[in-house]
């Protein structure tokens, strides 16, 4: 009797159900994983809008810079202000300085508006004049140095607007709050717009963005990448040139080659930590080992390069080593079984089917070299470079800009206009940053082999 | 050994390699970042109008400057360090110290320091002392020195406006704060008698009084912005009612957006500020290593370019940034041409 009543009683604790109805646990356990599949897409949710958040902004902000507006003019060259000798002696005319060019510009301008009858109250001559760049008459001296025959004869030429002038067509300026502003006046955008329905201004397609060096900061419209797009191209050759056979080298000793031991256990450990140590710590290393001891030159792209070697050795070390664990052992032992030597089975063999992740591992650490900015700050890199580095390899050692210094120090600037030109070269920065790592990924894709 | 012997070698050649290289042709320049935009206005017209290669010009701060001028003589050291404080005694022993011992001083001009609110914002009227009892850690009410009870501007002067204290002045790092510091706070707690309050309490020591003086709140009504201007723009952007410490040359190049308040009644401007009647300014300064002036070429050129009355006179590209130039420039043109090296400190 006692038995049936246990029995019983346990019936009723535990009565036997149907396996599709589900009890309270088992909702639970799934709640936990609706819970948790949510929280992931909110994660991701999050990181999508941040990326287009950023993406929105910088384009917003920085796609107007590829585009500038110019005014066009014809310039008499006039003799008796730039060569009063009249001899066309070009040692004479380098030194007639900027300052006797500005008065042309001026005249031009004027006499421009008055054959298309252009005339706004409350802007006269000099304050007309203030819609051209001051970077117009430095073009007009060069043109002239480089040519002297040219005095006496007038020119077209397309002179850069002024910043604020760029700035109405690209909305950054308005009436109203050129109202407020000390360097235009709403009368000077009126002109501004009488020239552009004359033909005389127009706004179009900026290659001077890409290889105009930096300009100071009055003249925010002739600031370009030039130098730092030739500096940074400088850094990653010396980067690839140095770090490719170093890295690879290394790590086919220290993978085929090396005897397991303590020591080259101290190296594998070190190698990981190197690869973690922040960027800066190699910047202090550069300026004391290669500035102040080696007694290279101060913003040089060859300091930067070996900087920049230095921080990506060991990215390119694990990569490739990964590369090379990858490679199964069964090709080696094939190649030493038909009598190839340790090393013929690791240079005709093992390296050719691990180079697409080596190349991978290097692209993705160049990439990484590319956006750095902090060591190159302490070998005096970000900085106002002007002049263009000569070519390779005597150019290694003039000093140069890069790419990331070159947003870091627009941002730095007083008038707005360089906001846009940070932008622009963000969008170019990420333009090579993405078309490297499509590179590591089409060459993943193609050849890398799975066993 | 092998292995040492091929490393030494390595390190040999490299600077055998080097040694090649530092034929250097071109000026470089480094320090404070308000004379930055001054030393490339400069620099890019020098360049421009001379065979000379433009100067390289970096920042990075007055006191970082004047200690890489002085790391030593040699074309890896720097030639020119721009500075918005004047030189230190300590650094003139440590040029002295590593070997570079005739320096110049060339003032080229002061900067103006002004304070500006958003454009939509009221308009303020300051004074020192308003400006030491919005931000003083402790200040006199009814005679009594009491940790700063001020939450808005009328609370300290019924003229101010009714707007919370939010004033985002330099970090300690910038040559700006050292001007704040003396020509507003510690001026405004002398006119409000802080500072009698402050001596009577350390009984009768200056240094501790002003000290004390300088001891700003940190209940986050005062915030040190240790990036550069456009960093105090945003800040200000984002919080309207924020009022921000700036150079007159970076207000002037925002003057849509920022609203600037006038101190003892005068409106900063490069006029005022040259008069003298604007009170908060300082003297902006650039040093040259004399012994690189013959080594360098252009460097001795470039200098008297500077100072010349084309570029830093009253109607050059410098005043026309805001810089406002300095009465007594023809008296720096003949100091540069004589190339007279800086005396002992006084």
């Amino acid at each position: 009797m006692t038995d049936v009543s246990v029995v019983a009683e346990r019936g009723k604790v535990s009565q036997p159900k149907s396996i599709l109805a589900i009890d309270a646990r088992t909702r639970r356990r799934h709640a936990a994983e609706a819970r948790f599949r949510l929280m992931g897409k909110i994660a991701v949710a999050i990181s999508i809008l941040a990326l287009v958040g950023l993406l929105a902004s910088i384009l917003t902000n920085g796609l107007t810079s590829f585009r500038q507006t110019y005014v066009t003019l014809d310039i008499y060259l006039d003799p008796a202000k730039l060569d009063k000798q009249g001899n066309r002696d070009p040692e004479a005319i380098a030194k007639i300085t900027t300052f006797a060019y500005a008065p042309l510009i001026q005249k031009a301008l004027t006499d421009a508006m008055a054959a298309k009858g252009i005339a706004v109250e409350g802007v006269n001559a000099k304050r007309a004049v203030e819609l051209i760049s001051k970077e117009a008459p430095a073009t007009l001296r060069q043109y002239v140095i480089s040519d002297p025959a040219v005095i006496g004869e007038t020119i077209s030429f397309d002179l850069l607007a002024s910043g604020r002038i760029d700035g109405y067509y690209k909305g950054r300026v308005t009436k109203e709050s050129a109202q407020l502003d000390r360097n235009i006046s709403p009368e000077q955008l009126l002109l501004a717009d009488e020239l552009k329905q004359a033909g005389l201004l127009a706004t179009r397609f900026n290659w001077d963005f890409f290889t105009a060096p930096d300009a100071s900061d009055t003249r925010p419209e002739a600031a370009g990448l030039g130098v730092a797009v030739l500096g940074s191209a400088y850094m990653m050759l010396i980067v690839l040139v140095l770090s490719l056979p170093l890295g690879v080298a290394a790590s086919i000793y220290l993978e085929e080659f090396a005897p397991q031991n303590r020591f080259t256990d101290l190296i594998e450990v070190n190698i990981a930590n190197l690869a973690a140590v922040p960027s800066i710590v190699f910047g202090i290393l550069g300026l004391a080992v290669f500035i102040n001891f080696a007694g290279l030159p101060q913003s040089a792209p060859v300091v930067g390069g070996l900087v920049l070697t230095l921080m990506t050795l060991p990215t390119i070390i694990i990569a490739t080593r990964a590369a090379l664990k990858a490679v199964p052992r069964s090709i080696r032992d094939a190649a030493l079984g038909v009598g190839a030597s340790k090393m013929q089975s690791v240079f005709h063999h093992v390296l050719p089917l691990a180079m697409p992740g080596i190349l991978t591992g290097t692209i993705i650490g160049l990439a990484h070299a590319l956006g750095e900015t902090a060591p190159l700050l302490l070998i005096g890199m970000v900085a106002f470079v002007r002049d263009y580095p000569a070519g390779p390899p005597e150019g290694f050692f003039d000093p140069a800009s890069a790419l990331p210094v070159q947003v870091y120090s627009w941002t730095q600037r007083g008038d707005p206009a360089f906001v846009e030109r940070a932008s622009g070269a963000i969008i170019v920065l990420l333009v090579f940053l993405v078309a490297m790592n499509l590179t590591a990924i089409i060459l993943r894709r193609r050849f890398e082999r799975r066993w | 050994m092998k292995a040492l012997k091929f490393t030494v070698a390595a390190l040999a050649a490299s600077a055998a390699f080097a040694g090649v290289a530092v034929a250097r042709d071109q000026i470089q320049i480094a320090g404070s970042s308000t004379v930055l935009p001054y030393a490339s206005i400069v620099a890019e017209a020098f360049g421009e109008n001379t065979d000379f290669p433009t100067p390289v010009v970096e920042s990075g701060g007055s006191g970082a400057g004047r200690k890489k001028l002085c790391e030593g003589v040699g074309e890896n050291t720097i030639d020119i360090a721009n500075s918005s404080s004047r030189i230190k005694q300590s650094d003139i022993d440590a040029c002295a110290a590593n070997g570079v011992q005739e320096i110049q001083e060339v003032r080229i001009g002061y900067d103006g320091i002004v304070f500006a609110s958003d454009i939509k914002g009221p308009e303020y009227a300051f004074t020192p002392a308003d400006w030491h009892a919005a931000l003083a850690a402790k200040v006199v009410k009814d005679g009594q020195l009491v940790d700063n009870p001020y939450k808005a501007w009328n609370e300290i002067r019924a003229e101010l406006p009714a707007q919370p204290i939010l004033a985002f002045i330099p970090g300690t790092k910038h040559g700006t704060r050292e001007v704040f510091d003396e020509k507003v706070i510690i001026a405004g707690c002398e006119e409000n008698g802080t500072l009698e309050a402050h001596k009577a309490a350390s009984s009768g020591d200056e240094k501790a009084a002003e000290k004390a003086c300088m001891a700003l709140r940190t209940d986050g009504v005062s915030v040190d912005i240790d990036g550069d201007y456009t960093e105090t723009l945003a800040r200000i952007e984002a919080n309207k009612n924020g009022i921000g410490v700036f150079g007159l040359s970076f207000y002037q190049n925002n003057t849509d957006k920022l609203r600037v308040a006038t101190m003892n009644g005068v409106t900063p401007s490069v006029e005022t500020i040259a008069s003298g009647e604007y009170p908060v300014s300082r003297p902006l300064y650039f040093y040259v290593k004399n012994a690189h002036l013959d080594v360098i070429p252009g460097l001795q050129e470039y200098v008297e370019f500077f100072v010349s009355d084309e570029m830093a006179g009253p109607d050059g590209p410098l005043a026309a940034y805001g810089l406002v130039s300095d009465p007594e420039l023809a008296k720096t043109q003949e100091a540069v041409k004589a190339r007279k090296p800086l005396g002992a400190l006084n």
